[in-house]
């Protein structure tokens, strides 16, 4: 095994993937990188370039985020590919009014999403209950998860759910992608 | 003879035959609707449904009316049609509070939903209905939204703050 400052030895080509984040995690010259401003451009440059959202829709909105997700709008040159697990996305896009019922399991993909992870509210119901100030619908995302961007309309244009995921990426390129590794949070297993 | 005249002639059949049941019969618009006591209720439905002339085999709807102030409370109204003889006539039947109605699942086993919908929303109970319970709320759901008397905009809870506090 290589440990800071040492040489490469032949078991190093043949270790495992957790033997590798093993030496990345305990590594002072890796820690040093970590605060280094380059470093974190890069890294967040690599988290903005592929945003894979879940497949994921609650009710109309969800036909305008298909049809971003197709060919005249084209999310995939963005980088933006839709992925059918929570295990495998960053970004869930709260598509459509968010019923009561509903919530408890919007909080449970939630929760199965890996860090780190972006909230969007599509449209004025997953934003604040839109039309529906009833008894059955949840009066906006952010009573169950927090949000990150909010994209207003009924439903909005698949150009305002590409402009609320370039608003993303700005807001992810001002971030400290290495915040949860630095402060020691790990997460609960 | 048109389709109206012949509808009527048939419902006179059933006022005859159900003569202490049936309270009320209307026509509006080419349709009838017929008012029958819920007690009866079953025995109309089986009459409708098997009688040869009527052949009512398409329940079509079941819906909840809650007319508040009103003394029998609720009313329920089954919508039949007949796919033979391509006529179509409204049942209804008033329930009170704590009253109940005979399940017609056993006679069309499309009522089950509907029925479940009318127990969801109104709370009314359909005796003999194989599995009465909540269909499109959650099954912890408190009150029945639907009746007048249930707040529009729900009650104060985590996910709705605009609500009305539960008393």
């Amino acid at each position: 095994m290589m440990h800071a400052g040492g040489k490469l030895d032949d078991s190093f080509l043949f270790t495992t993937l957790e033997n590798v984040a093993e030496v990345l995690r305990n590594n002072p010259i890796v820690d040093k990188l970590k605060d280094n401003e380059i470093t974190r451009k890069v890294a967040n440059w690599g988290l903005t370039s592929s945003l894979w959202p879940m497949t994921f829709g609650l009710a109309c909105c969800a036909i305008e985020m298909i049809a971003t997700a197709c060919s005249r709008y084209d999310t995939d040159r963005l980088g933006i590919v839709f992925r059918p697990s929570p295990r495998q996305s960053d970004v869930m896009i709260v598509a459509g009014t968010m019923t009561k019922k509903m919530a408890p399991l919007v909080k449970r993909l939630y929760d199965q999403m890996a860090e780190p992870r972006w909230v969007i509210a599509m449209g004025g119901c997953a934003s604040a209950g839109g039309p529906y100030n009833t008894y059955s619908v949840v009066q906006g995302t952010d009573l169950v998860i927090p949000v990150d961007v909010y994209i207003p309309g009924c439903p909005p244009r698949p150009e305002a759910l590409i402009y609320g995921f370039l608003q993303l990426m700005e807001k992810i390129k001002r971030e400290t992608p290495f915040i949860l590794e630095q402060r020691k949070i790990r997460g609960v297993k | 003879m048109n389709r109206v005249e012949k509808l009527r002639e048939l419902i006179d059949r059933l006022k005859d035959s159900f003569s202490a049941d049936v309270q009320d019969v209307s026509f509006f618009r080419d349709e009838f609707t017929v008012l029958v006591d819920r007690k009866a209720l079953f025995n109309i439905c089986r009459f409708l449904k098997e009688d040869p002339d009527f052949r009512m085999n398409y329940l079509v709807d079941i819906a909840g009316v809650d007319y508040m102030p009103r003394a029998p409370r609720f009313e329920v109204v089954y919508h039949l049609y007949s796919i033979q003889n391509k006529h179509r006539l409204a049942v209804k039947a008033r329930v009170g509070e704590n009253e109940t109605v005979p399940s017609v699942s056993a006679l069309w086993a499309g009522a089950q939903w509907p029925e479940r919908e009318a127990y969801d929303m109104f709370g009314i109970v359909f005796e003999g209905h194989p599995g009465l319970k909540r269909i499109y709320l959650p099954d912890d759901w408190e009150g029945h939204p639907l009746r007048k008397d249930y707040p529009l905009k729900g009650y104060k809870d985590q996910y709705n703050p605009f609500g009305e506090e539960k008393k």
